[in-house]
């Protein structure tokens, strides 16, 4: 039985996106997105392609800093400390130590298992042999990949399977203790079986860490988000708790996206 | 809910075919009330053969619509409006086989009536009247279901308290017969039991009626009982 839900104004926000536009160049694609994020929530993001989920999510860590001509108006706060993320003077490799992104396909780096995770801890200055140890067993526990990569940690990445490289990628996220995890289409390119090994690992990380997961897959947002956004041209149509938008959505266009009447 | 089509047109048909399925099982159930009250009325024992014939498609009825659901929420995983037609079908076909269970009983008690050779039924009149309210009632709802009309549900929710006063009215008098002449016992069972059936498809249709509301809004008013709209008290469960 699907359990009572606490009134929203109760939980606590992880981040909030406040008339949010961005362009790329003169395309406008996100248009006025006003959005909480809840702590150690999952929050889903569907919609056709092109809709703008996917930029919505890449504003999260600044990824469109890489690209000239692109820009953002509005906001996306991050609390508890209220920074908000989008703020020229926030440097975006700060932004990027506190939320890390998972891609739709594994990209490991051309390393071993132990380095990939290594990495990013590397990086932030810990160098220590029995430190990176332990938060790299800590990670891979994290990813549920520990059992089965424990004796291979010195065998390069792309020896693991697909599903396998991919919870890689997650321990690898985790390693640096994200307070968001961004999920971009995550299960797009596997199997079944490895597919629902990430969403029961993603139904384990919230209660440590905040989750939003862009997916095309519908019946994934339903199993594993708590909130489902609808978008579409950029912008947001619905949101809501995720029981509600697939069993009574409000709004007509989310009704027709998701019982496959679009077009 | 959204009147254009899925990008898939077998959905689009799949659901169709449950959707007109449901009512051609509900048009079965109705005739057959109709004829079982028939029965009731003039002793007809060809027709009463023919209700508890007609009962058997009934049942398969209910069993292939339950298996077409099955069907599309393996292939089709329905959301939203979809889902809840799904939902409210398989609940509406349990209603639609039970109020033909009630048709066969009145049929069956009425059988019980003319072979104990009486030809004077006490309230005869009253019960029939009660019968065709409930019929009223059931072809409106199907008629609602069709239409998605969920105001129509509403108001024949409400009335379901009218063939309840009736039932209640019913058994008083015929309690007040049977104290005159004791003698009429057995037939007056009979008799009870054939309004009580009544009353159940009353409440049948009501359940129907509740989930039309559930297809079209989402809200689930079962057991939302409104003022002085209780249960009827005593008679036979």
């Amino acid at each position: 039985m699907a359990e009572p839900k606490p009134a929203l104004d109760s939980l606590p926000l992880k981040a909030h996106a406040a008339s949010l536009n961005f362009h790329y160049g003169d395309f406008h694609a996100l248009k006025k997105i006003d959005m909480p994020i809840y702590d150690k929530r999952v929050t889903a993001l569907i919609g056709p392609s092109g809709c703008g989920k996917s930029t919505f999510l890449r504003c999260f860590n600044r990824m469109h800093d890489l690209y000239p001509g692109n820009r953002y108006e509005g906001e996306i706060r991050l609390h508890p400390d209220n920074v908000n993320l989008l703020d020229r003077a926030v440097d975006p490799i700060e932004v990027r130590m506190r939320l890390s992104m998972v891609f739709q396909k594994p990209n490991p780096f051309p390393k071993t298992i132990f380095e990939n995770i290594a990495y990013g801890l590397r990086v932030r200055g810990i160098n220590r042999r029995a430190v990176l140890e332990e938060k790299v067993e800590e990670a891979l526990r994290g990813a549920a990949l520990w059992n089965e990569a424990k004796d291979r940690l010195h065998e390069q990445a792309f020896n693991l399977s697909g599903g396998q490289q991919q919870r890689l990628c997650i321990a690898r996220a985790l390693a640096t203790e994200p307070e968001i995890l961004l999920f971009d289409e995550p299960t797009s390119a596997l199997d079944p079986i490895a597919t629902a090994s990430i969403e029961e690992l993603i139904a384990e990380l919230k209660q440590k860490v905040t989750i939003l997961i862009v997916t095309h897959n519908m019946q994934q947002a339903a199993r594993v988000s708590d909130f489902t956004a609808y978008m579409y041209l950029g912008e947001l149509i619905e949101y809501g708790w995720t029981d509600d938008i697939f069993i009574k959505p409000q709004n007509p266009q989310t009704e027709a996206y998701i019982t496959g009447r679009f077009g | 809910m959204p009147h254009s089509e899925h990008l898939s047109k077998q959905y689009d048909s799949d659901l169709e075919d449950i959707r007109s399925r449901v009512l051609q099982m509900g048009g079965l159930v109705e005739a057959q009330i109709l004829a079982a009250i028939e029965c009731f009325g003039s002793g007809n024992y060809d027709l009463m053969a023919q209700v508890t014939d007609t009962d058997r498609r009934v049942n398969s009825y209910e069993i292939e619509i339950d298996d077409a659901c099955a069907h599309v929420i393996a292939k089709r995983q329905p959301a939203a409006g979809d889902l809840r037609l799904i939902m409210a079908v398989s609940k509406i076909v349990t209603d639609l086989e039970r109020t033909g269970d009630e048709a066969e009983k009145i049929a069956r008690m009425a059988k019980n009536i003319y072979d104990r050779g009486r030809l004077q039924i006490p309230r005869s009149a009253d019960v029939r009247h009660a019968g065709n309210l409930a019929v009223a009632m059931l072809r409106r709802v199907l008629d609602a279901m069709a239409r998605l009309d969920a105001a129509e549900a509403e108001r024949i929710i409400d009335e379901d308290a009218a063939i309840d006063d009736e039932f209640r009215g019913i058994v008083r008098q015929l309690v007040t017969f049977v104290m005159e002449d004791p003698r009429t016992i057995s037939t007056v069972l009979d008799i009870v039991w054939i309004a009580k059936a009544i009353e159940r498809i009353g409440d049948h249709a009501k359940n129907i009626a509740e989930q039309v509301i559930y297809i079209v809004h989402g809200t689930d008013v079962r057991h939302t009982v409104k003022e002085g709209h209780g249960e009827p008290d005593g008679g036979p469960q």
